[in-house]
């Protein structure tokens, strides 16, 4: 039953993949096909990456309205951005970019996530409100910080750092999205071995450990993960709030399980068709009078207290 | 048998345990007793290793639990904690094959299934299986939990007030149960329990304690008369025979 369900996912998001290649291909097909499918790509990895991440976040913290944005994960990044800008000034950035400023930013991102959501969960877990709290006023936080340093910027680097924030699909970072899809397969590879551990991470911290699971090395390893997938994501397209607490809920109440073989794997999926599906109107019907994000937003939101009031979600 | 020496937890100002030096038989039903506070759930979560103890050591036949692999514990120790709730919607049957985790790391095979069933029906939950956690009440949540327990096959099981939400019936019933596992299966059973009654009629063993200090210990029969069971309850408990077994009257 769940198992048809992703095959059905599966197709419907080749489906809105082959729409978003093929509709309106005129003129130089071949170039602009070329074109297309750079963007595709981006679509999939960035909807797949926040998609799991999500779900991956809301296992580690056993609550299903947290995600890695809410928490600040992708105000962190933003942050690391601007503060490598400032600090190294527009040339020395410039000289980092490409697939060694990815790594680099990646690594950065991956240290400081680490060091501070492993306290956060740690302190916090006994009590949610807290989490929440202590995540909302981080991302706070972080996006004033983020601010003040553009404040303090010459032009010149604002205007790298925002073309850095707001890259949106458009031009795409080819080497990036290299490393960012290779980053991705790492990840896939990792769960694809140690999805049965999530399942009974999902129970908790004391009655995982009680049944055998090394409970701390594990969060750690999937903070890590998350971490990367995050920088995935916002590296590639900027921050989008809402995507991965639309995406993993989707998952959950379309999946009814409990399994991270199904849930994963559904999450991709859903956010990869959300996104491809929103950049389809986004490009074709729209013609670009908007961001992505407010159509994903906008139809998102709607979706969400939809299937919030029907019941669907819970 | 679980030998317990000079356990302390807590901050060295406001100690929880203060060394606490205690025996607990294999094969045998220990009943962890005493006032509110006294520090019986957090022994109870320190043999199961989910607290870290500030000094002291706990020996499993010999073997330093502190030191010990958990993934290897985990066939040896299976732990019901006091508020067991899930944030993932789990069905009940899942549930229960969590408990075949330590042995077959969720693939599970023929023998794991048969184990999940054996639990099901020992502790009633025929008919319950297919059900997520969040629909059932707070008794046959409880019981999903200790069936889970159960699935784990160890010899020792330990569990945090397990008569919570528990009715009359199923009460009685798992305390019958966790006999039948201690008498057939030598299975060394430790709880916390509320009821007086319960811990002295069903136990074979009782560790009594008072602000984080063992108060008395020993066999039932032996350790639990009327004075001490006064003076650890601040209460006046008179015992009488009741078929012959120990029956406490406290209630007026």
């Amino acid at each position: 039953m769940a198992e048809r369900r992703l095959v059905a996912l599966g197709g419907l998001l080749a489906a809105a993949a082959a729409l978003f290649l093929f509709w309106g291909l005129r003129g130089p097909s071949a170039y602009i096909l070329e074109l297309r499918l750079v963007k595709l790509a981006a679509l999939l990895a960035v909807g797949a990456a926040a998609g799991v991440a999500t779900v991956l976040f809301q296992t580690l913290s056993q609550n299903r309205i947290l995600t890695p944005s809410i928490m600040g994960f992708d105000a962190l990044f933003l942050l690391l951005q601007t503060g490598l800008v400032a600090g190294l000034g527009a040339a020395g950035a410039s000289r980092i970019s490409g697939l060694p400023g990815f790594a680099l930013e990646t690594a950065v991102m991956l240290a400081a996530a680490l060091a501070l959501f492993t306290a956060l969960l740690g302190r916090t877990r006994h009590d949610i409100q807290l989490m929440v709290l202590a995540g909302v006023v981080l991302g706070v936080m972080f996006r004033t910080l983020t601010a003040f340093l553009q404040r303090l910027m010459d032009p010149s680097e604002f205007t790298m750092v925002e073309a850095r924030m707001f890259a949106q699909f458009s031009g795409i970072d080819r080497a990036a999205l290299l490393a960012g899809l290779g980053l991705m397969a790492l990840a896939g590879l990792w769960l694809l071995r140690n999805h049965h551990v999530l399942d009974v991470a999902a129970l908790g911290r004391g009655p995982a450990r009680s049944l055998g699971v090394a409970y701390d090395r594990l969060q750690l390893r999937v903070l890590c993960l998350i971490a990367a997938l995050v920088s995935v994501a916002t590296a590639l397209v900027g921050p989008m709030a809402f995507l991965g607490l639309l995406v993993s809920s989707l998952a959950h109440s379309l999946m009814q399980s409990h399994r991270h073989a199904l849930l994963l794997p559904a999450a991709a999926l859903i956010g990869a068709l959300i996104l491809v599906a929103g950049q389809t109107v986004f490009e074709r019907l729209l013609h670009l009078q908007s961001t992505l994000a407010v159509v994903i937003e906008f139809c998102g939101g709607f979706l969400f207290l939809f299937l919030l009031v029907k019941g669907k979600i819970r | 048998m679980i030998e317990i020496s000079g356990l302390r937890f807590g901050p060295a100002a406001h100690p929880i345990l203060h060394g606490i030096d205690a025996a607990i038989p294999a094969g045998r039903i220990t009943a962890l007793i005493g006032p509110n506070g006294a520090g019986k759930s957090t022994l109870l979560n320190l043999i199961a290793r989910q607290l870290a103890p500030a000094g002291g050591s706990i020996r499993l036949d010999g073997q330093d639990l502190l030191q010990a692999e958990p993934s290897q514990l985990a066939r040896r120790m299976a732990v019901v904690a006091q508020q067991a709730s899930v944030g993932s919607r789990v069905r009940v049957r899942d549930l229960i094959g969590f408990g075949r985790w330590p042995h077959c790391r969720g693939r599970l095979g023929a023998a794991d299934r048969a184990a999940v069933r054996d639990a099901v029906a020992l502790f009633g939950l025929e008919g319950l299986e297919q059900r997520f956690l969040d629909e059932l009440s707070g008794g046959q949540r409880q019981r999903a939990f200790i069936a889970m327990a159960y699935a784990q096959d160890t010899d020792w099981l330990l569990l945090d007030e397990p008569l919570n939400n528990l009715d009359l019936h199923h009460a009685r019933n798992l305390m019958a149960q966790l006999r039948q596992l201690a008498q057939a299966r030598g299975k060394g059973i430790v709880i916390v329990v509320h009821d007086l009654n319960y811990a002295i009629s069903w136990s074979d063993h009782v560790v009594a304690l008072q602000g984080g200090r063992v108060a008395f210990q020993g066999p039932v029969a032996e350790a639990a008369t009327a004075e001490r069971l006064t003076a650890l309850y601040r209460t006046p408990v008179m015992l009488t025979l009741l078929d012959g077994r120990p029956f406490a009257q406290y209630h007026r």
